[in-house]
């Protein structure tokens, strides 16, 4: 396989992870919005640190009101992260990396494309926002079902879904990075309670607050939180979780091509060291230094993989 | 043939025969097509449309905005050729791939057609599309056109015209492809009751055709691939579904490198020698090194590693110049030169309007003809006489005045028409047929039909999808 082929496979996956990531953000944070207007403008601001875009925003508009940074998150071109851009850089990718998919796969990454230009054509009016993201997240589900069901086990498959969890890992950390002061105070104070609804949130942007109730029962502390999104093995947003596929589909990348690469090393480093907890030392240590250092290590070996792959020359 | 002035003169049509009746390649589609429901075939035909946006068979207009993405309209009523038709057809196609083939070689070695006096000599020399670097060279197999699709049009029931040889990188065969691929799944019931030939081995004849070249440094089974601008070119569709078809990487040239006198792709495992490039850049862009030092679209140092036997380019460099309007009027002249016989399929009589006489006489008579650049595709920068208005003649004038030696002009051909699918019912547009030609040393393979492109609008005679221009599917039927 061609490199740049797997370099896109690998891309296309990560947008396409990307666009279903920020539809789940701006869910959470419109729903803060919408319920605590006072804190709203605070809330849309980590929205856009999670996202990576906030000095972008800022250069661009004034304050933080809902419409504006709704409009800036679904719609704008000036924004690489918003999902019009993102989609189009999947469906790029996906394009560039056409023979190394099935027929199936790219048309559904046609159609999600299709569909959401479609969609959003015009800016979504606040009460249709709910199914504008649920829609989002349909046409991932939809690719990522013609993936799983269509494509050959080889090289191929494992550079997308190299992709996929490598940017679900920096999501989830992210969420973590921009959210970790609100997880601190109750650690530090054994026995008061954390903001419900700020806990909430943060596992809403990950699709898990019942999850969580249905590990955890009622009990809402910042160590289970950080434990279920840090460690937590079955639960498929977690870094644990998403570090243990990626050390799988480099091992079995290794395995293809029989060459060992650094890639596979950092990614084992990774899932066993890093990850190997308890929560309790990884507070100890500092979540915030925890967290920055995860996030480096995760593009030291995004870095690693286009090197050891030679996506680029 | 000529259309004369203010007056009317009927075209001919391939399904309806002027004195009313169907003619014969068409009986059995009628016969269906009466019995069929107009409600469901429109129907059809807008599945067919959402069809092609899923599958992703767009196109971007140059110079349009970022995203505009088009269709190439699709009609649903195929073009139906008879069997004796084609053989008459395919035979004369082969005549003439072989004659370019040999007037290549014969080009690029002795010139003995220009020694002969057939061909004038500064008609070669003073060519943009000539490559002087060609010179004495073998490309493997001795094969110069390993692709080309031979432009024909209808002017009457047994009259037949070459309008064009595309030599350098002809587009379309992908809609050949995809349209047969429609229908079946639209009218799978059609092609029971018509015995249709089958396009679908288009890209195992290529690839097979291609390998069949492979240079002297090949060992072993030979490695093709296939050289794109991109993803923003407009027949990138193409270039991915042949790659995807024939089981070939799809590259570009910042994939490729020349190690150790080889074209090698930089893989996921490390550079990997190619043996056979079909490449969709033309001769320009192929190498910085020894083109335009600008183009980022090639691989530098790959004509080196091409003169040393290294690589099979296919279609050869400098085939450009057996494809050229101004050499085209000399195509009888070329043909018989090489063959030993008379030109099967005619050319369209053509005006050089680089000779003074010519130009006056195309001066004169400009409203009733149609004027091409020499080096001009696509049907950019094309005048069609009649369709013109006063302004736009007087404009084209000046053009042609000022350099004459850029244009030829020709008839305004009465191109056949064939009935295209309206919600009104069934209404004749103008058709050209684009059929696909391999040449290996093995043979010359045609694929039965080809791209029949249809002016989708009323009386229009521009067939071209960069100007509004619609596809159908082709019949040849067995016999």
């Amino acid at each position: 396989m061609l490199g740049k082929t797997a370099g896109s496979l690998f891309w296309m996956a990560r947008y396409l992870e990307r666009s279903e990531n920020n539809a789940r953000l701006i869910d959470a944070g419109f729903r803060i919005a919408l319920t605590r207007s006072s804190t709203a403008a605070a809330e849309w601001k980590s929205v856009l640190v999670t996202a990576g875009v906030n000095q972008a925003f800022k250069a661009a508009h004034g304050d933080y009101s809902s419409a504006r940074v709704i409009d800036f998150l679904l719609r704008d071109p000036a924004n690489p992260s918003s999902i019009l851009s993102v989609i189009k850089l999947a469906r790029d990718n996906a394009r560039t990396a056409r023979t190394a998919l099935t027929r199936e796969t790219w048309e559904a990454v046609n159609t999600s494309w299709m569909t959401l230009v479609a969609l959003l054509k015009r800016p979504v009016r606040e009460d249709d926002l709910p199914d504008v993201l649920t829609t989002i997240r349909q046409q991932s589900a939809h690719v990522r079902g013609a993936l799983n069901g269509t494509m050959l086990r080889n090289d191929g498959y494992h550079f997308a879904l190299l992709g996929t969890f490598l940017e679900r890992a920096d999501n989830t950390a992210r969420i973590l990075d921009v959210k970790y002061y609100l997880l601190l105070p109750s650690v530090a104070h054994i026995g008061t309670s954390i903001d419900n609804v700020q806990w909430e949130t943060i596992l809403r942007s990950v699709s898990a607050h019942r999850a969580y109730r249905w590990l955890y029962g009622a009990e809402i502390s910042a160590l289970k939180i950080a434990e279920f999104l840090i460690l937590y093995r079955q639960m498929p947003r977690s870094l644990a979780f998403c570090c243990e596929r990626m050390e799988d589909h480099l091992a079995q990348l290794q395995r293809h091509y029989g060459e060992e690469t650094e890639a596979w090393r950092l990614a084992h480093a990774l899932s066993h060291e890093k990850l190997a907890g308890p929560i309790q030392s990884i507070f100890d240590g500092g979540l915030h230094q925890y967290v920055t250092s995860f996030l480096r290590d995760t593009a030291a070996l995004a870095r690693q993989v286009e090197r050891d792959y030679r996506f680029v020359e | 043939m000529l259309r004369g002035k203010g007056r009317r003169i009927s075209f001919f049509d391939e399904m309806t025969s002027q004195e009313g009746g169907t003619r014969s390649p068409y009986r059995e589609y009628c016969g269906w097509f009466e019995a069929e429901d107009a409600t469901r075939i429109q129907r059809k035909a807008q599945q067919a449309e959402a069809l092609f946006r899923t599958t992703g068979i767009t196109f971007n207009v140059y110079g349009a905005a970022d995203g505009d993405e088009r269709l190439i309209p699709f009609d649903v009523v195929p073009r139906i050729i008879s069997a004796s038709e084609w053989r008459r057809l395919s035979r004369g196609i082969e005549q003439r791939v072989r004659a370019l083939n040999a007037f290549l070689h014969d080009i690029y070695h002795r010139q003995e057609i220009l020694r002969a006096g057939r061909v004038p000599t500064d008609l070669i020399a003073g060519n943009e599309a000539f490559l002087p670097m060609m010179m004495g060279l073998d490309p493997p197999g001795g094969i110069y056109t390993h692709i080309s699709g031979t432009d024909i049009v209808r002017t009457g029931a047994d009259e037949f015209y070459v309008l064009e040889d595309n030599a350098r990188t002809p587009s379309g065969v992908s809609y050949m492809l995809e349209n047969r691929e429609t229908m079946l799944q639209m009218f799978p019931e059609l092609f029971a009751k018509v015995p249709v030939r089958e396009v679908s081995d288009y890209p195992i004849n290529l690839l097979k055709s291609l390998a069949a070249c492979a240079p002297p440094a090949c060992g072993g089974t030979p490695t093709v691939a296939v050289l794109t601008p991109g993803i923003h070119n407009s027949a990138y569709y193409e270039h991915s579904f042949l790659a995807d078809h024939m089981g070939a990487e799809l590259v570009e040239g910042h994939d490729l490198r020349v190690i150790d006198g080889r074209v090698a792709m930089r893989t996921t495992q490390g550079y990997k020698a190619i043996d056979v490039v079909y490449r969709r850049v033309d001769d320009d862009f192929l190498d910085p090194l020894n083109f335009r030092p600008d183009s980022m679209l090639g691989v530098p140092g790959i004509w080196d590693v091409y003169r040393a036997g290294g690589i099979t380019i296919a279609n050869a460099p400098g085939t450009g110049i057996a494809d050229d309007k101004a050499l085209y009027s000399y195509m009888p002249d070329i043909i018989e030169f090489y063959t030993g016989e008379k030109a099967l399929l005619p050319n369209v009589p053509t005006w050089r309007c680089s000779d003074p006489e010519h130009l006056r006489e195309v001066l004169d008579r400009l409203p009733e003809l149609v004027v091409k650049e020499v080096h001009g595709s696509g049907g950019y920068g094309m005048l069609v006489g009649p369709a013109a208005s006063k302004k736009e003649l007087a404009a084209f004038r000046a053009k042609l005045e000022a350099n004459p030696g850029n244009y030829i002009a020709q008839p305004t051909l009465s191109l056949s028409t064939v009935p295209i699918f309206t919600k009104k019912g069934l209404a004749p547009r103008h058709v050209d047929l684009r059929p696909f030609v391999l040449m290996s040393p093995q043979g010359v393979t045609i694929t039965p039909g080809g791209l029949t492109r249809v002016a989708m609008t009323k009386g229009s005679l521009v067939v071209n999808s960069s100007q509004g221009g619609g596809t159908k599917d082709t019949w040849v039927l067995e016999d």
